[in-house]
């Protein structure tokens, strides 16, 4: 199905809104900007919160007029952002064709057919054809998280033959047609041809469509033509919008309803029966039964029909039609309170809680399951470089570990990171140093050559991020991830490493010390063994490909000279420096690639760099001094600093920026970078590495064979530059790569033997790594000769050229290369918790969620990370389901099933039989703690029909289910199988792409905003920043919501029932004929004003618990899971005492004016007045807190009726026919009785539940009750109370807890943070390190007790700087 | 504006104590220990009320007969009996003789009561035009549909006033004669039959239509009286102040009554000698007996009444402040033995 495009302009029905039209006149009105904040239908609510500043329209319209005039016949206006860089993102430049140059439109104005301009960093608005790139090879770089999530970036190509023009597209002579399909939802698919004017035709296919929602990245501007606008693109077709959910509650509430409407329907029954009766007794009277016009009289069976359907116009008020409105006033209230709460506020992305759906919040009171991805919800899914192993010795990189710890703290505390940092890099003798921003304004940071730094890209600042606010950071590229620092003793080999260690190879140095080759080839594979793309953020690629080489002019050289010179008196002490082979120009070199690396990490100079070196050289003999000399001339180096990082290439380097496919990769980039390794470019070609020592080396990229999960591993294969070799060098899982490493033969040679000495260290180091939670990857290598690799080519070109089984075949292809590896090192990289993450599940166990971890990620890490966040504890029995087959599966489950069932029935005989009586024993709260890990394959046999009962009794005795290695969908099935059969409140949580599923079955999907994109967020009903405030989400504002809206709904029923029957018992003192003894503006208005807005206030502002008391004790939140604020129950009570109060509020006015001479609408007044005390003091008995809000709308209510009554009862003497309530009011305020009744009324009607109230807070007391009591005392008391409470809870169950007594008693204390979790993991691993070092050390660490005092001096040096 | 004022982000919340939701509240702890001093003072307060209102009631004297003559109940069975059966019944006059042994104390109000009336009936109580009373010519002449079959008469005329209230007005008249010595002559009671309809619907709410050449007759001419009616409604009294739509007998009936059991006020005794209420000896109400009420099995009452501050005799609200200030009490009484049973509880908790 193709569709021809026309090329005239296509009118597109705008299903957003109906704009003006007249914004394209004016467009940067106020309107527009708006209609442009937002991008599209989806939150259209947000429009008003954005605070949109436009300054100075009437400059721009000039300027805007200036450069209309100037550019009539230029096409393109290049000079749009230097004005109006505010609103980049919104607008894009667009070619007009009659007026012949592009000019600038709102998103909403793109048609089909329309030419876009797009500049770096912006959003692609709508899917158009790339038709123009500033690429010399025709490439788009676009980055598509908001589409699939993925950060990394993607290549689209310009449509064949447009490659080749070296000028831009020129609409005008454009004079193609596109034929494509028809819009659809498939991102992955586009087809479609372009037809020239000459009949040839060009086809089009994914690679040329550049997609609504990408952002364009590394490329200056490309040109291309709208194919699909609006709501026919891709991404909005795949937007299905939110899920309309409705909630528990809502759904009790509606049976309820229903139960209304038989109420509703028994009354009028009674009514049309007992008027049948009645009438049937006087069917002679013409007094009450009124004949018709024509003068016959209707019969009593007809006139009770008739009388039914009177009934249920007088009587509909019962069905609460208004409760709806009502819920969702109150509902829009309980969501303005969660997204303007101040704790939800996440300063460093500037984003709160955002509540995509707005009608299940109170839904979050009410969860029981949790079910919660790992990577990027648990887990910050920041990639940090922590440890490595090379050649069989582990290096545990401390001082990298106290960096990330007091980063944490840095964060917490909101002052500016750099302090911290650099307090790191004093420890390592490296003074503070200004930043790049501070460089730029530097003396020499204004020259022309330097003009790349003037769009000052502060990578190691946080507030350079936020201050540049079109261009997101390049991806795993936050100062955590990219700051890495350098294991002292690490760096201690590293300097042996000199060029001339490849030099000569094998010829002089007869014994060449292995491990340091070991250590050159594990960096040159942590480099180069990845797909990064190397980028400034401002910048295309290509600019930045061979920066150090080329781009060095002769007067920058001369300042390094001259800075030399001032420094020649420290350089000449260095020894390893001088040792450089080519004196004048080889050194400048050197030293200038090795500043990058500093000024990267955090901008320093030569000079500190040069101390660096100075002290780690265990030659130095006078190191101390020369530090601290350094450091006392440095506080006034500054301007030497600036001229320093002025250099000219260098403010490139500073501004590098690796972007990768997964975070992993960027990890060790930049953990490779820190050693002075650092990657230059990469073109498809060749790679260019930054070598400490060797200088740069280019390495000519032979093949790629990238990742894929089959394989488990990555494969790069060059030619080393040094050695000439063909080199792979291969990344991948450790399970994976040790089974390929190169088998020791049994002739025995030391070489093999040492390598099989590193396997076993290494292995054990890898086991180490994996108990921290660490992900850890295994680098290899391979030398090949060049015969071998010819071979080796042939066959894999023969596999790449096949049509059939293609990937088969490269598949075996690569298992040919990836052989006979020599094992070289691994890494450790940690994916941190999130902060705050432990306490949070912590919490939630205690609120009786139960929580399941879905994690892709492998048994082993996803086991430590269910330790590490508290989900599993150390005592708890761990049962691991990993089975090959179905009938295994379900024998281990059944085994394992008894063992616990054997378990409880022996724990609460020992325990004390006493307790028995008091509580019986429930499998989930017996005292034994199990947690079920259960991985993909197997999850794929219990999910199966036969195994589904077994599973869920299984996890329904285990604390923590922990499932690895389950895809997306398993993931979504796991939740459907848990909230359909077990009949549960579920809630999701995750972040990322492979999330969405989940998200979208449970009943509550929550999206974290994190790295991987939008699509997540999207599809949840809400959205948060971090995993640590579903806490207080769920806690505090869950519990309210839930109990707010129950409590609201049910006094909605009895409101709505207790007036109504006023007028249903009237119904039995006038014949059943459907009087009403109110006039009907009252009987409209009572519902409608004098009591709507008492019930919303109340569900919106009641607070049963304050919200430090909910986050204390979780327990409370056990109340809403159990639905205790709203059971069938309830209603029926509730119901009753409608009944009775209603009762009351018409009977004692009735006896009161029993055979007196009142009239109906003055018998009807007191009803009235006294129904409207009741309904209103009935509110106040149940509120828990009083405002000064819920005074003011209560005293409201009650003025307005009375000042209703009074001026209607005055003004309308002959209105509203056939009868008013004329001076009713009036009369009766001068009535002592009327003031009597009322007060007897309310007083008769409120006793019991008051009453009640009263004895339940004496004698049986709700938990929740309990714990108000604690909002009312002082601190002091408050902790005692709190930890008496404590006590208690656990005396109630003491069935489960001799063995958790002493977890939980320390669990509770307020948590020392975070950052001390961390401190006490690295302590330990690292005091495992010094146990070990005997092991670890060999004769060739010389330096090693000198780097241990300085190890032992750098932090205490630290402290005091 | 405060969001210019201040640098931060540009999502983050406000906070205030609103939005936060810290603001000052008062939280009611219903407890044993608070709602004690409660309920005694309530239930005391109540108590007192309700001795002062049952002291006040039992305090006011009620004198009623049933005048509707069923069989061997006084003379008006006779006039009962006569009038059965026929749609309009003769006139007819019975009498009620009693006697005072004492003063009753006044000032005294004659009420007449209907009982099995069902003025609250929808269909009967929608059937009236309130602005055809108030006296507006247009209306006078064409009377809403809710009149209807009382709208217009068999000629066409329209009624006035339309509607089954006005039709079915009560029309028995009563006279009040006493017998100062025994056995001497009756002297007639005056009965002051002005001010017993609502001042408002009397000066407001009911007016006549503007007068013909000074002519109430002429002003209604080209109406019909509602069937029921003998005489057309601008000869229902000789008084111009009481004739027509605001003669009072006629007001007071047109404010329906709210149940089926009610009394209507006929008339006040507070004028010459009787201004301090009857004194004693015998007394006669000469009773024109027109009302049909057996065909729906009602009775007709009239009733002497004195009235205090409250309003006529009843019982009923002093006997249920008692009541309920004595459950009220009594509740007190159980919230101090819980209170003091679960204080000490309490108390051992804290320790």
């Amino acid at each position: 199905m193709t569709e021809a495009l026309q090329w005239a302009r296509y009118h597109w029905q705008r299903l957003i809104r109906g704009a003006p039209r007249d914004d394209d006149s004016r467009p940067y009105n106020y309107s527009s900007l708006l209609a442009c904040g937002c991008k599209s239908s989806q939150t259209p609510k947000l429009a008003g919160k954005h605070r949109i500043v436009v300054p100075h329209l009437q400059p721009f319209k000039d300027e805007y007029e200036k450069f209309s005039g100037a550019y009539v016949n230029n096409r393109i206006r290049t000079t749009k952002y230097t004005l109006l860089n505010f609103v980049p993102r919104n607008l894009f430049e667009q070619f007009h064709r009659k007026e012949k140059k592009y000019i600038d439109q709102c998103w909403k104005d793109v048609t089909v057919g329309d030419f876009i301009r797009l500049s770096c960093n912006e959003v692609i608005p709508a899917d158009m054809v790339l038709l123009f790139s500033t690429d010399p090879d025709g490439i788009c770089h676009i980055e598509t998280s908001g589409l699939d999530g993925e950060s990394n970036l993607k290549q689209r190509q310009v449509v064949r033959g447009y490659a080749e023009q070296d000028s831009e597209v020129d609409p005008e002579k454009f004079s193609s047609r596109i034929e494509c399909e028809s819009p659809n939802n498939d991102l992955s698919r586009f087809r479609g041809f372009l037809e020239h004017s000459n009949k040839e035709r060009v086809g089009l296919s994914k690679e040329n469509l550049l997609l609504r929602g990408c952002t364009i990245r590394n490329t200056e501007a490309v040109v291309g033509i709208v194919v699909y606008a609006g709501h026919e693109t891709k991404a909005m077709l795949n937007n299905s919008g939110p899920r309309y959910k409705r909630s528990k509650l809502e759904r009790r509430a509606n049976t309820d309803v229903l139960w209304c409407v038989m109420l509703l329907v028994i009354m009028c029954l009674t009514g049309a029966v007992g008027h049948g009766i009645w009438l049937s007794r006087y069917e002679k009277m013409h007094f009450f039964n009124i004949p018709e016009p024509d003068g016959h009289t209707i019969s009593p069976l007809l006139a009770g029909f008739y009388m039914f359907w009177t009934m249920i116009i007088l009587l509909q008020v019962l069905i609460p039609i208004s409760l709806y409105v009502s819920i969702e006033i109150v509902k829009l209230g309980q969501i303005y309170f969660i997204q303007s709460d101040v704790d939800f506020y996440n300063e460093k992305t500037d984003s709160t809680v955002q509540c995509r759906a707005l009608n299940i919040a109170e839904d979050l009171g009410q969860i029981q399951y949790l079910f919660s991805d790992k990577t990027g919800t648990l887990t910050e899914n920041k990639m940090v470089f922590r440890r490595c192993s090379v050649a069989g010795f582990d290096y545990c990189h401390e001082e990298n570990a106290r960096r990330l710890e007091s980063y944490q703290v840095a964060v917490s505390e909101d002052e500016d990171f750099t302090d911290t940092v650099s307090s790191f890099l004093s420890n390592m003798a490296k003074p503070r140093a200004p930043s790049c921003r501070t460089v730029h304004n530097g003396p020499l940071g204004t020259k022309p050559s330097n003009h790349l730094a003037g769009s000052s890209f502060t990578l190691g600042s946080g507030e350079g991020a936020s201050e540049v606010p079109h261009s997101r950071q390049a991806a795993f590229s936050s100062p955590i991830e990219t700051d890495v620092i350098p294991d002292t003793r690490l760096l201690d080999k590293f300097s042996q490493i000199t060029p001339r260690l490849f030099m000569p190879l094998d010829e002089t140095i007869q014994n060449p010390p292995l491990e340091t080759l070991y250590i050159i080839d594990f960096f040159i594979a942590l480099a180069i063994c990845n797909t990064v793309v190397v980028s400034a953020p401002n910048q295309p690629p290509q600019k930045i490909r061979h920066p150090s080489l080329r781009g060095l002019p002769i007067k920058s050289l001369e300042e390094v000279k001259s800075l030399f010179q001032r420094w020649s008196v420290r350089r000449s002490s260095s020894p390893s420096l001088n040792s450089g082979k080519e004196p004048s120009s080889g050194v400048p070199n050197a030293f200038v690639s090795r500043l990058p690396l500093f000024s990267r990490m955090k901008p320093a100079s030569p000079v500190e760099e040069e101390v660096s070196q100075v002290c780690k050289s265990p030659q130095c003999s006078s190191s101390s001094a020369c530090c601290t000399e350094t450091e006392k001339q440095h506080s006034d180096a500054g301007l030497l600093n600036g001229k320093a990082e002025s250099l000219p290439g260098q403010p490139l380097a500073c501004n590098l920026c690796y972007e990768a496919e997964s975070p992993d990769e960027a990890a060790l980039v930049y953990a490779a970078r820190a050693y002075q390794c650092t990657l230059q470019s990469r073109t498809p070609e060749q790679v260019m590495v930054d070598f400490a020592a060797l200088g740069p080396l280019t390495f000519q990229l032979l093949h790629i064979l990238p990742f894929d999960s089959v394989r488990k591993r990555m494969s790069v294969v060059v030619r080393h530059p040094l050695s000439n070799q063909v080199v792979v060098y291969t990344k991948g899982a450790d399970s994976v790569i040790m089974e390929l490493l190169s088998v020791a033969s049994p002739d025995g040679a030391s070489l093999e033997k040492q390598q099989l000495i590193i396997r076993e260290k290494t292995q054990k180091h890898l086991d180490d790594y994996a108990k921290q939670g660490l992900r850890t990857l295994c680098i290899a290598k391979k030398v090949m000769s060049d015969t071998e690799y010819a071979e080796w080519l042939r066959n894999h070109f023969l596999a790449e050229t096949s049509i059939d089984n293609r990937e088969e075949l490269l598949l075996e292809s690569a298992m040919r290369l990836e052989n006979k590896l020599t094992l070289l090192g691994a890494t450790g990289i940690e994916d941190r918790l999130q902060e705050g993450v432990p306490e949070s599940i912590e919490a939630l166990h205690k609120a009786g969620i139960k929580i399941w971890m879905l994690t892709g990620d492998k048994q082993e890490t996803a086991v430590n990370i269910a330790y590490a966040c508290k989900l599993l504890e150390p005592d708890d029995k761990l049962f691991i389901l990993n089975t090959q087959s179905k009938d295994a599966c379900g024998m281990l489950m059944s085994t394992i099933l008894k063992e616990l069932q054997k378990k409880t029935q022996a724990l609460p005989e020992q325990v004390s039989l006493s307790v028995d009586l008091l509580q019986p024993p429930v499998p989930q709260d017996s005292g034994l703690r199990a947690g079920l890990i259960i991985t993909g394959k197997t999850l794929e046999f219990a999910l199966q029909e036969s195994l589904q009962k077994q599973f869920l009794e299984l996890t329904s005795w285990c604390q923590a289910v922990v499932c690895c290695r389950a895809t997306p969908l398993q993931k979504s099935e796991v939740v459907k199988l848990v909230r359909s059969h077990l009949q549960v409140m579920t809630l999701a949580i995750g972040d990322g792409a492979n999330d969405v599923s989940m998200i979208q079955v449970a009943d509550i999907g929550i999206g974290v905003s994190g790295q991987e994109g939008m699509q997540a967020v999207m599809a949840s009903d809400f959205a948060v920043s971090q995993f640590k405030h579903l806490s207080k989400l769920l806690l505090v504002h869950g519990h309210w919501c839930y109990t707010r809206l129950s409590n609201m709904i049910l006094y909605f029923f009895y409101k709505n029932v207790a007036y109504v029957n006023l007028l249903f018992w009237y119904q039995f003192f006038c014949g059943f004929s459907g009087t009403s003894m109110t006039d009907y503006w009252v009987l409209i208005f009572f519902n409608l004003l004098f009591t709507s807005a008492p019930p919303v206030i109340y569900g919106v502002l009641e607070k049963d618990v304050s919200a430090e008391t909910l986050m204390q004790l979780p327990e409370l939140y056990k109340s809403g899971q159990k639905s205790e604020a709203y059971l069938p129950h309830t209603f029926w009570i509730t119901l009753l005492d409608a009944f009775y109060q209603s009762l009351v509020c018409f009977f004692v006015p009735y006896f009161t004016y029993q055979g007196s001479d009142i009239d109906i609408f003055a018998f009807g007044n007191p009803l009235n007045t006294a129904a409207l005390f009741i309904i209103l003091l009935h509110l106040v008995i149940e509120s828990k807190s009083l405002t000064w809000i819920h005074l003011l709308v209560i005293i409201g209510s009650i003025l307005s009726y009375f000042l209703f009554a009074i001026v209607f009862g005055a003004m309308c003497v002959t209105c509203n026919p056939p009868s008013n309530p004329y001076w009713i009011m009036q009369e009766h305020m001068l009535d002592p009785v009327f003031y009597l009744v009322c007060i007897l009324t309310m007083s008769i009607a409120l006793l019991p539940r008051f009453v009640y109230r009263v004895l339940q807070g004496s004698l049986f007391p709700s938990p929740i009750l309990r714990a108000k009591h604690f909002d009312r005392l002082t601190p002091e008391e408050r902790t005692k109370a709190l930890k008496k409470w404590r006590g208690a809870g656990k005396m109630n169950q003491v069935t489960s807890k001799y063995a958790n007594q002493s977890a939980g008693k320390s669990g509770r204390r307020p948590m020392p943070g975070p950052s001390a979790v961390f401190a006490m993991k690295s302590a330990t691993s690292c005091a495992i390190e010094q146990g070990n070092l005997s092991l670890c050390e060999t004769a060739l660490d010389q330096g090693y007790s000198e780097t241990k005092a300085f190890e032992m001096a750098g932090p205490s040096k630290g402290k005091e700087s | 504006m405060t969001w210019s004022a201040t640098a931060r982000g540009a999502h983050q919340p406000d906070n205030t104590a609103f939005t936060q939701q810290r603001l000052p509240a008062w939280q009611p702890l219903l407890s044993a220990s608070i709602a004690l001093p409660l309920f005694f003072c309530a239930g005391l307060a109540f108590i007192g009320l309700g001795l002062g209102l049952y002291y006040s009631s039992n305090g006011i004297k009620e004198l009623e007969y049933d005048y509707t003559g069923d069989p061997g109940t006084g003379n008006c069975s006779v006039c009962a009996a006569a009038g059965q059966g026929r749609a309009l019944p003769l006139p007819c006059s019975c009498a009620w003789y009693f006697s005072l042994p004492e003063l009753f104390q006044g000032p005294v109000y004659l009420y007449y009561e209907l009982t099995n009336f069902y003025q609250n009936n929808r269909r009967y109580g929608v059937s009236r035009d309130d602005a055809q009373l108030s006296g507006l010519p247009s209306a006078l002449r064409h009377p809403v549909n809710e009149c209807a079959p009382y709208q217009r008469s068999a000629a066409g005329l329209p009624i006035a006033p339309c509607g089954a209230i006005a039709n079915s007005l009560f029309n028995d008249s009563f006279s009040l004669w006493h017998q100062r010595q025994p056995g001497g002559p009756y002297v007639k009671v005056p009965l002051d039959r002005s001010g017993i309809a609502w001042w408002t619907d009397y000066h407001v709410k009911f007016r006549n239509p503007p007068l013909v050449n000074g002519s109430l007759a002429l002003a209604f001419q080209g109406t019909a009286p509602p069937p029921n009616w003998h005489r057309p409604v601008y000869e229902l009294s000789p008084d111009p102040n009481n004739t027509g739509f605001i003669n009072q007998d006629f007001v007071v009936w047109m404010r329906t009554a709210a149940l089926p059991t009610f009394r209507k006020l006929y008339a006040r005794i507070r004028q010459g000698n009787y201004s301090a209420g009857l004194p004693r000896g015998a007394y006669r109400v000469n009773i024109t007996y027109n009302y049909p009420v057996r065909a729906f099995g009602g009775h007709k009452l009239l009733i002497f009444s004195s009235i205090s501050w409250m309003g006529g005799k009843n019982p009923f609200l002093g006997i249920a402040y008692l009541v309920v200030g004595s459950v009220c009490i009594l509740t007190g009484f159980v919230m101090l033995v819980v209170y003091i049973r679960y204080q000490d509880q309490d108390d051992d908790d804290e320790e």
